[in-house]
């Protein structure tokens, strides 16, 4: 028996995830072999490639804004959580203080140290190995040959010294309280942290814009008063954001589905104006009923020349339900999303660009997925 | 500089990176903070514990020079 066709109004409604007032329905998907009878479901890299889209919004360096269309959410949840957790970052992994007389502890300067987003140059991180850390710290002097020593391809070694000091009279006016003008190094910034190349290090990190240095200069790290002293060095080595957050390369990494506005029955005149304002500027927009329209429609009977309330761009929409809370719009309007249209938000820490990002998780689903072939085949073998 | 670990005194020169004032190679003397005017007082066994520029009595240890190693998490 052949596929029957699949009406676009019936393929519209299993795509479309249903928003009430205090419900959600139509949640999951249905388009895998065996859940329509006599539909033809299964799946075919023609004819992903056929549907799948991608739509750039927005790619800056540090906010990128996406959607693909026509995928699984497994697939789209995926890219996301390997965004937001596997990853390679370089961050801050070990502080070693010399001398720290400020008022900020040792172990609390040293956890906020490690969460600065660092980068570098691209291809001096892409470098850049993971360090191993030996599996069982305390028996060193027996199998520590497996373990990696910290090397100037997975180690990056960051110093920070700062001392506060009186900056003198001359030019302070007598009675001055801000210890900005009173004291010099008075706030530890993060551009106070220098780079400290070994080896190879100096060819993979060219100056000036190769270096490791924070991604934000104006990070305040600790204030100090005259006579203390920060003195500490620093080792950075690569980690992913499973492991901790500051190796995670995104602030955040989201994903929401497209909003869909039916209205059902129109709406006009006053009504039409509340409708408008229950959503977003430009969601909703008036335009008035036509002399055809009037003819035709029952319901716009004699309304030619009135404002009638039409989608414009769902896009914007927050899909805050709040025009399902007035009894004007009752059985007027149906909100809704597209089930498969996931419009992505990948915002950067700056050390790599929020689009490479992107891709990276790409490739390290590609990676995943010939390992475990690799692994079946095994099996199989 | 001050060490934290007491050290009685030696003729003998510290191995270490002692600083090498006079007063470390005749009789150990350590190194405190004035709580009052923050002065560095040298203070050998035996003195009075009192800062030597303003008089007041409370002193501070020097914090260790020595390395200590943290996570950064």
């Amino acid at each position: 028996m052949a596929p029957e066709p699949i009406l676009p109004e019936e393929a519209r409604r299993r795509k479309i995830v249903g928003v009430n007032a205090e419900t959600v329905t139509n949640v999951t998907s249905t388009d895998f072999p065996g859940h329509h009878p006599g539909e033809d479901h299964e799946w075919s890299l023609e004819k992903f490639d056929q549907n799948f889209q991608i739509q750039f919004h927005k790619n800056d360096s540090l906010d990128a804004s996406f959607s693909l269309i026509g995928i699984d959410a497994s697939i789209a949840n995926a890219f996301r959580r390997i965004m937001i957790a596997e990853i390679p970052t370089l961050a801050i992994e070990t502080v070693f203080v010399h001398n720290n007389t400020s008022i900020v502890q040792d172990e609390v300067l040293s956890a906020r140290l490690g969460l600065v987003p660092l980068t570098a140059s691209l291809s001096g991180l892409n470098w850049l190995q993971f360090y191993k850390k030996s599996a069982t710290p305390d028996d060193d002097d027996e199998g520590g040959d497996d373990r990696d020593a910290a090397a100037d391809n997975n180690t990056v070694v960051l110093k920070l010294y700062v001392e506060c000091e009186w900056r003198g009279a001359e030019g302070v006016k007598s009675g001055e309280t801000d210890p900005e003008k009173l004291y010099v190094n008075s706030s530890v910034y993060a551009k106070q942290i220098t780079f400290e190349p070994t080896g190879r290090q100096n060819q993979e990190f060219p100056e000036p814009d190769g270096h490791v240095r924070p991604v934000n200069p104006e990070i305040l790290l600790a204030k100090m008063r005259p006579g203390q002293v920060i003195d500490l060095d620093m080792h950075c080595i690569k980690g992913i954001g499973a492991d901790h957050a500051k190796f995670s390369p995104v602030a955040t990494a989201t994903y929401r589905l497209l909003p869909t506005i039916d209205i059902v029955k129109p709406i006009i005149g006053n009504d039409a104006r509340k409708f408008a304002r229950c959503f977003p500027k430009g969601v909703i927009g008036l335009e008035e009923v036509t002399e055809e329209e009037s003819e035709i429609g029952k319901e716009l009977e004699g309304m030619a020349g009135e404002k009638k309330a039409v989608v414009w761009n769902t896009f914007k929409d927050t899909v805050s339900r709040e025009c399902l809370r007035h009894d004007e719009f009752q059985g007027k309007v149906k909100l809704g999303r597209v089930r498969d249209h996931f419009i992505f938000s990948v915002e950067s820490t700056g050390q790599f660009d929020s689009d490479y990002l992107f891709l990276e998780s790409v490739k390290t689903l590609k990676a995943k997925c010939s390992r475990l072939k690799r692994q079946f085949a095994n099996v199989m073998r | 500089m001050s060490r934290e670990a007491y050290a009685p005194p030696t003729l003998q020169p510290s191995s270490s990176n002692f600083n090498t004032t006079s007063t470390d190679i005749l009789g150990s003397s350590t190194q405190y903070l004035c709580g009052e005017c923050n002065a560095k007082v040298q203070l050998k066994k035996g003195d009075a514990i009192r800062c030597k520029e303003c008089g007041h009595r409370v002193l501070y240890k020097e914090r260790t020079k020595r390395m200590v190693q943290f996570e950064a998490r």
